[in-house]
């Protein structure tokens, strides 16, 4: 034995090892601090300190006190309330609100808001990120005191209950996430009622029955093409079938024609009236875009479930359907899941297509079915960076972080139910 | 309804209310009964153009245990796949000849691999339980065979049937894969069984386990023999010398010499048999 020559081979082996460790390493830390650097850029800038300017002084509106100090508008009845909007506001504009809801009928919260946003009009002059509002308070305070003096410097979470339950708005200050969030829910159940079933069913077919020949092999590649397509692609084909040419089934005019039959209104007017940008179309577009996914996700997850199992179902004399049916998809649905949160999460985020589709940019209106127009937090993420004022890059970030914390609880019920099933298999 | 401690009433009882959909192969009317288990005729196998059985004749006594040996690569798992029709499965393969399962061509036109499988039970190398309960597992089978009967009663006399139902009669409910390999195997049997098929095919049901495991299988074949037809694949020769009332030798895909076990080892007719069981190869 050359004991020398072994023994230095060795060290370089060990060496070569520890070089690709270091390697591997470096490229996980990498990972990690860009990730954590971008979720901190997110997070920086949805709080701070924001300069607001009134068009009105609030003391100018508000009723004074015996000792002619002014009342705060927070401790006004809804008496006062109502008389200072009747005070500041024109003749039509009242009428317009009163017939959204009767004011008499609003609450004084609900008043409250409705004097700040159409009397007092506040407006955004400057914001600050988080970092800079805790890090240099002194030179911010002394900045708008210099700048705005009348103006009111606040501290802002711009994430808030009132930016949850508010929808759209021209002011970044009242503008909230409500119908986007909504229009992202009913987008996705939707597109995953269409496209879970489809997914599934093709890849069973495509593992279990169909023969190996040339036309399967010729589908099977072209799946795994169609997941490479970019997904704007399949926004043109959802624009030109689902929306133009499927108009009057996705519009819902089919079924409103049918329902109110009648009416004379002929079905042709109504089809033509009709505008197929619904949440059918769109959860449609998606469900196309992340059928490939799903169908190569199942597939794989069908194929990993061993021979032997089968085997065993059929040996006592089950059917190739029992066997699918009570064995291989038992085994494989904690896999089949996985691919379809992921698959889901790529549809969750997906802009592209659904402008072309025809999501609305600006709608303050909830959806409330599915021939509704519709918007979603990526269009509304979209949308607000999009825009010159600087605040609605806040409410973008504070959107972004509503996105996150949507995919958050969906992957996370995903892997609740993945768990329960993988509890069941032990193979 | 029977008392489970015996095995000959339990075994007619699991018999009896199995309700089987009557199929073309139920031997009651058009079938002269063959005095064989299973013959096959001039049977021809490939595995796409490989040929693994050649021109295989071979009769099957019933009630009997006829064991297969034969070097690796041999033939003689897949001729006990086309037992069963188990090797439709696979993709590219093909069979000529004839099969007959009592005296009727297993391949032949109506005839439904599906109920034939019912029948015709098998046993694998590796334990294969389903990754459900223990209870499942037993009922499953008979289940999706139309079986209407008391399923407790079923899972009671199947399991006794192997021995399992004292060490598992607690926890029926568990996974089956939470029973050691041995137990896992003596499951799949008594799955295997609780369907009440004629003849049980056995694809080197021991080579996964353990002497004592093996012991209590090898002892369960004894025992089922009045029952069913057995035919077991194995490596061991051993084995096949304990178990088996006659004995297979297959070599590069062809039947060698088949025979009473007694004389495959004592007397071998074939040098090369005579080789394979000395040892001299395989």
């Amino acid at each position: 034995m050359n004991a020398s020559f072994q023994s230095a081979s060795l060290r370089e082996r060990h060496r070569n090892g520890k070089i690709f460790s270091a390697l591997f390493f470096a490229s996980t830390l990498f990972a990690i601090v860009s990730l954590v650097t971008l979720l901190a850029s997110v997070l920086d800038q949805t709080a701070g300190w924001v300069l607001i300017e009134y068009s009105i002084p609030e003391a100018d509106i508000v009723p004074s006190d015996d000792e002619g100090n002014p009342i705060p508008l927070a401790s006004l009845e809804s008496e006062g309330l109502l008389s200072i909007l009747d005070e500041n506001l024109g003749g039509r504009r009242l009428k317009a609100l009163d017939l959204e809801k009767p004011l008499a009928e609003r609450s004084p919260g609900d008043l409250r808001e409705l004097i700040i946003a159409e009397v007092l009009e506040p407006s955004v002059v400057r914001s600050w990120n988080f970092a800079e509002s805790m890090l240099s308070r002194e030179s911010i305070f002394q900045w708008a005191a210099e700048t705005v003096p009348e103006g009111s410097l606040v501290f802002r979470w711009w994430i808030s209950s009132s930016f949850l339950s508010h929808s759209q708005s021209s002011n970044a200050l009242f503008a909230g996430v409500r119908s986007a969030i909504l229009g992202s829910f009913m987008t996705i159940v939707l597109t995953i009622l269409i496209a879970f079933p489809l997914g599934l069913g093709a890849a069973i077919y495509l593992e279990e029955y169909a023969r190996d020949n040339r036309i399967n092999r010729f589908i099977k590649t072209n799946i795994y093409n169609l997941s490479g397509v970019p997904s704007i692609i399949y926004g043109m084909l959802g624009l030109g079938i689902f929306v133009r040419f499927m108009a009057p089934l996705t519009s819902g005019a089919l079924f409103s024609a049918a329902s109110a039959a009648g009416d004379s209104v002929p079905l042709e007017a109504a089809a033509l009236a009709a505008d197929g940008r619904t949440i059918l179309s769109a959860s449609l577009t998606l469900a196309l875009l992340i059928l490939p996914m799903l169908i190569i996700n199942a597939q794989e997850a069908i194929r990993a479930v061993p021979r032997t199992l089968r085997e065993s179902g059929y040996a006592l004399g089950a059917t190739r359907w029992q066997v699918i049916f009570h064995h291989v998809l038992p085994s494989s649905m904690d896999r089949i899941l996985t691919g379809t949160v992921l698959a889901v999460s790529r549809g969750i985020g997906e802009t592209a297509p659904l402008v072309l589709v025809g999501a609305s940019t600006f709608l303050t209106q909830d959806p409330t079915g599915i021939f509704s127009k519709f918007t979603t937090l990526p269009i509304q993420i979209y949308q607000w960076t999009s825009r010159p004022q600087p605040e609605f890059r806040n409410i973008a970030a504070a959107a972004i972080v509503v996105l996150m914390v949507l995919l958050m609880s969906l992957n996370s019920a995903a892997i609740i139910l993945r768990n329960k099933f993988r509890s069941q298999r032990r193979v | 309804m029977c008392n489970p401690e015996t095995n000959e009433t339990a075994a007619s009882t699991v018999q009896a209310p199995l309700v089987k959909t009557p199929s073309v192969e139920t031997p009651a009317s058009d079938v002269v009964l063959s005095p064989w288990a299973i013959e096959t005729r001039s049977m021809n196998f490939w595995y796409g153009n490989f040929q693994a059985v050649i021109d295989l004749d071979m009769k099957i006594e019933r009630n009997r245990v006829t064991a297969i040996i034969g070097p690796s690569g041999c033939g003689k798992s897949t001729a006990l796949r086309t037992f069963n029709r188990m090797n439709d499965l696979i993709p590219g393969t093909r069979v000529e000849g004839e099969i007959l399962f009592n005296g009727r061509d297993m391949y032949g036109p109506g005839v439904d691999p599906v109920a034939l499988r019912s029948r015709i039970g098998m046993v694998f190398q590796k334990p294969n339980p389903f990754p459900k309960t223990i209870r499942e597992n037993i009922i499953w089978g008979a289940r999706i065979n139309g079986f209407q009967g008391d399923p407790d009663e079923l899972v009671e006399t199947s399991l006794r049937q192997v021995y399992l139902w004292d060490e598992v009669k607690d926890k029926l409910k568990k996974n089956a894969y939470e029973l050691s390999g041995g137990q896992q195997q003596r499951l799949c049997i008594a799955r295997a069984i609780a369907v009440s098929p004629e003849i049980l095919l056995m694809d080197e049901p021991t080579s996964a386990l353990d002497p004592i495991s093996t012991g209590k299988i090898e002892d369960l074949m004894t025992e089922f023999k009045e029952r069913f037809t057995i035919i077991i694949v194995t490596h061991n020769m051993q084995q096949a010398g304990r178990i088996s009332d006659d004995t297979a030798f297959f070599l590069n895909g062809i039947l060698v010499e088949m025979g009473p076990t007694r004389e495959i080892f004592f007397t071998p007719k074939d040098p090369r048999t005579e080789n394979y069981i000395s040892g001299r190869f395989g």
